[in-house]
């Protein structure tokens, strides 16, 4: 009884919240990935553009609640997702043309373009400030719970609850199916594979007759769909704030390289990494083993091995480990 | 740029004009110290935010008393732990030179590193418990050496070096995107310690009232000599004055904005005298062979290494001038605030606006930096106005109640990004050399 109430303990605290956490990292470094493969640039506009892409959701979630329709159970949002995707594509598509196609064509250095996207960094959280303002904002409706720690608890007489918060399996869900269809793209189609031959090697690509625009159309677009989704899944989970996106940013970095940057797969494992480890490292497991332990080797401390505040500080721990010993990453950047 | 800061002070303020330009000087040592590392040596750093902090740390240790009691109660602790952490580090030192590479030394080293911070947590828990809980509200830390500030200068500069030299050789063997992430990172790791460890800094709790290197505004105003000086300044308004009593109020007036000003010129003066010092050296620099070789390696690596450069010691060793220099910036900071707040590094404010001046100055010239530094931050300040007048312009013909228009002056602040952000791209696809470029070319 005991040892199950320390699983459940475990799974509660720690498996879940990781699970949705890493699910929504996996996203956003599957995007970095991308643009860093094909486009070949770390895009440091990626937090802010999650946040644009969120933000269009939001204003579409309220303005179907003003107009009173929704999802049931559901949240709204879900509903809104995809005229956030087809917005956050324009605005990419926009973006793409105005500003990093000029330095594309002209083959500048990869660095020259990483500081480009600082200054669509800076322009796209203004834009996102100007129009929702900088405050937090929650936009989850629908039930909130799909278990609560309360019936958990009378429906199996353990002491410890099992909360599922229906955020983090739509998160789950969500991924599972986006990610499953990105990679059968990727894998399996003409489309996928052209694009794959153009981030092994462009000049062989053009060779073979690979259009170009269409490469970079293509990755915009599942970027912005990435983006979108993976913004909204966090937003709903958590809370919508422009900050707290612009510092995902980097967790999410450090998930594409701990993955090996350029390799969607390992960008996807990454978010999963840096999502465990930090919340493995920072949990208190005084609980855990008060489970485990016969009563006369209680532990007195919190038996936590490093302060919650350190939470990021532990990916980038990890990040800079992987950095020095494997450069390419843990699953070797084979890019794309 | 100086007539612009002369018209602020004209139109506004000169108080306001005053900050601006300290703000402004010293924006433009961290742009020369990340001008450095960019403009002579190509190695990108987006860490600057956490050597500002470090300098900022180091204001506070220099010049804080020292917290007796705290030191009785825990300063044994934390003493062995320092004690402990040179020994581990010797130890390791040791391993790495006295036994071949292989897997076993790799785990040996990963098991000591483990094993120390394990003991170092145990030895050190009580310790920072002990400190913080001595009067928390007002100290709960250690405290430092109580030396006049102005020393927090070169001391900021050393330990914004020496985190400089630990990241250089960690890091600094990566690729260009790699290093800016890496140092991006690393940095956020540096504010996350200082915002976390009380016993050191106070943490988010702020360390206030730091000592001054000026006179306080407060002293001023009771100063005879300083009072007589802005009477002579403003004899020729006052003198319009004929009621004895207006005229002393008047006087208390003038000499409590008087008071402030002249504080702020002490400032600009100190600040002045490093940014030109550092213009010098950095000049000199960057004319003399170690320049040249420096310009060598960044245009091309694997011709200057064939020539017998050492390009690997050289890059370390200017990413460490250039850290050290944001470190003197970090310092300079908190000494105009007077306050060390580790909350609010963040990387927009400390370590991409300070690209962005890097950029739009001219990478590569250290004028270009100091223009840089003076016109983003002047923009990034008068950015609000600018944007207030220009919406109040577009939007005349609309009643003071739509709902567009409030909801534009409302988020007039933000406005300041959308300039930021404009001015480099545009400057990047415009003139990609930045407004002064490099003098010297490479044929």
């Amino acid at each position: 009884m005991d040892f199950l109430n320390a699983i459940i303990l475990l799974l509660n605290y720690i498996f879940v919240p990781a699970l949705t956490y890493g699910s929504q990292l996996a996203l956003g470094a599957i995007f970095v990935t991308l643009i860093y493969g094909i486009l070949r640039f770390a895009n440091f506009a990626t937090g802010d553009m999650m946040s644009f892409g969120t933000m269009v959701a939001i204003l579409f979630t309220w303005y179907f609640q003003s107009i009173g329709v929704s999802l049931g159970i559901l949240p709204t949002a879900l509903l809104a997702i995809p005229f956030a995707i087809l917005f956050m594509i324009i605005y990419m598509l926009f973006i793409d043309k105005f500003v990093f196609k000029y330095y594309r064509t002209n083959k500048s250095p990869p660095v020259q373009l990483a500081m480009v996207s600082i200054g669509v960094m800076f322009v796209t959280q203004a834009v996102v400030r100007i129009i929702i303002g900088p405050a937090d904002q929650r936009f989850f409706d629908g039930q909130k719970f799909i278990i609560k720690a309360g019936e958990f608890k009378e429906m199996t007489g353990l002491n410890e609850g099992l909360a599922i918060k229906s955020t983090q399996v739509i998160t789950i869900l969500v991924t599972i199916i986006l990610v499953s269809v990105l990679f059968w793209f990727l894998n399996k189609t003409k489309t996928g594979k052209s694009m794959k031959a153009y981030s092994d090697n462009e000049d062989l690509a053009l060779l073979s007759g690979i259009d170009p625009k269409r490469i970079v159309m293509i990755t915009w677009i599942i970027a912005g769909i990435l983006a979108t989704i993976g913004g909204v899944l966090y937003g709903l989970d958590k809370s919508f704030k422009p900050f707290t996106y612009f510092n995902n940013m980097l967790p999410i970095f450090a998930a594409a390289i701990v993955g090996g940057i350029g390799n969607p797969f390992g960008a996807f494992l990454g978010g999963y990494v840096i999502a465990f480890s930090e919340i493995f490292l920072t949990y208190a497991y005084k609980k855990f083993f008060m489970y485990i332990l016969p009563d006369s080797m209680e532990p007195e401390t919190l038996v936590q091995l490093l302060s919650t505040d350190y939470k990021f500080a532990v990916s980038f721990s990890i990040l800079v480990i992987v950095l020095l010993y494997r450069p390419s990453g843990i699953f070797k950047g084979k890019v794309l | 740029m100086m007539v612009l800061i002369i018209l602020v002070g004209i139109f506004q303020s000169w108080n306001i004009a005053l900050s601006i330009f300290n703000m402004c000087l010293i924006s433009a040592v961290m742009t020369m110290g990340a001008n450095i590392q960019w403009g002579y040596a190509g190695l990108i750093n987006f860490g600057i935010m956490g050597y500002t902090a470090l300098g900022g740390l180091a204001a506070v240790l220099i010049s804080v008393d020292p917290v007796q009691e705290a030191w009785r109660a825990g300063g044994f602790d934390i003493l062995m732990c320092l004690w402990l952490i040179i020994v581990m580090i010797l130890v390791i030192r040791f391993i790495l030179k006295n036994f071949a590479k292989s897997k076993l030394r790799n785990y040996g080293i990963a098991s000591i590193i483990i094993a120390g911070i394990i003991l170092i947590r145990v030895t050190a828990e009580p310790g920072i418990e002990a400190i913080e809980s001595v009067n928390p509200a007002k100290t709960g830390f250690l405290g430092g050496f109580g030396l006049p500030i102005i020393f927090s200068w070169i001391v900021g500069a050393f330990f914004a070096g020496g985190l400089a030299f630990i990241v250089g050789k960690v890091a600094l063997g990566l690729r260009a995107d790699y290093l800016a992430i890496a140092t991006l990172l690393i940095s956020e790791i540096v504010i996350a310690i200082i915002k976390h460890e009380d016993w050191l800094t106070r943490g988010v709790k702020n360390v206030i009232g730091l000592k001054r290197p000026a006179p306080y505004e407060v002293d001023l105003q009771t100063t005879d000599w300083f009072i007589n000086l802005v009477e002579k300044f403003n004899s020729g308004k006052l003198a319009l004055i004929s009621n004895l009593a207006d005229r002393q109020a008047a006087l208390n007036q003038l000499v409590i904005e008087g008071s402030s000003v002249f504080v702020k010129l002490c400032y600009s003066g100190l600040f002045l005298v490093i940014v030109i010092i550092l213009l010098i050296i950095t000049q000199k620099a960057l004319y003399s062979p170690w320049g040249r070789m420096m310009r060598a390696i960044r245009d091309n690596e694997e011709a200057a290494n064939a020539m017998g450069k050492n390009v690997v010691k050289q890059h370390l060793l200017i990413f460490i001038l250039g850290s050290a220099i944001v470190g003197i910036a970090g310092a300079m900071l908190v000494t105009q605030d007077g306050l060390f707040t580790p909350g609010s590094y963040r990387p927009m404010r400390y370590t991409f606006l300070i690209w962005v001046m890097v950029i739009v100055g001219g990478s590569g010239n250290n004028f270009g930096a100091i223009l840089g530094g003076f016109a983003v931050w002047f923009l990034w300040i008068e950015a609000a106005p600018i944007a207030l007048f220009l919406i109040n312009l577009f939007t005349a013909g609309m009643s003071d109640t739509n709902a567009l228009k409030v909801h534009l002056i409302e988020s007039v602040p933000y406005f300041r990004y959308l300039m930021m952000g404009l001015g480099l791209l545009l400057i990047m696809r415009y003139r990609p050399k930045g407004i002064l470029p490099e003098k010297i070319e490479i044929k």
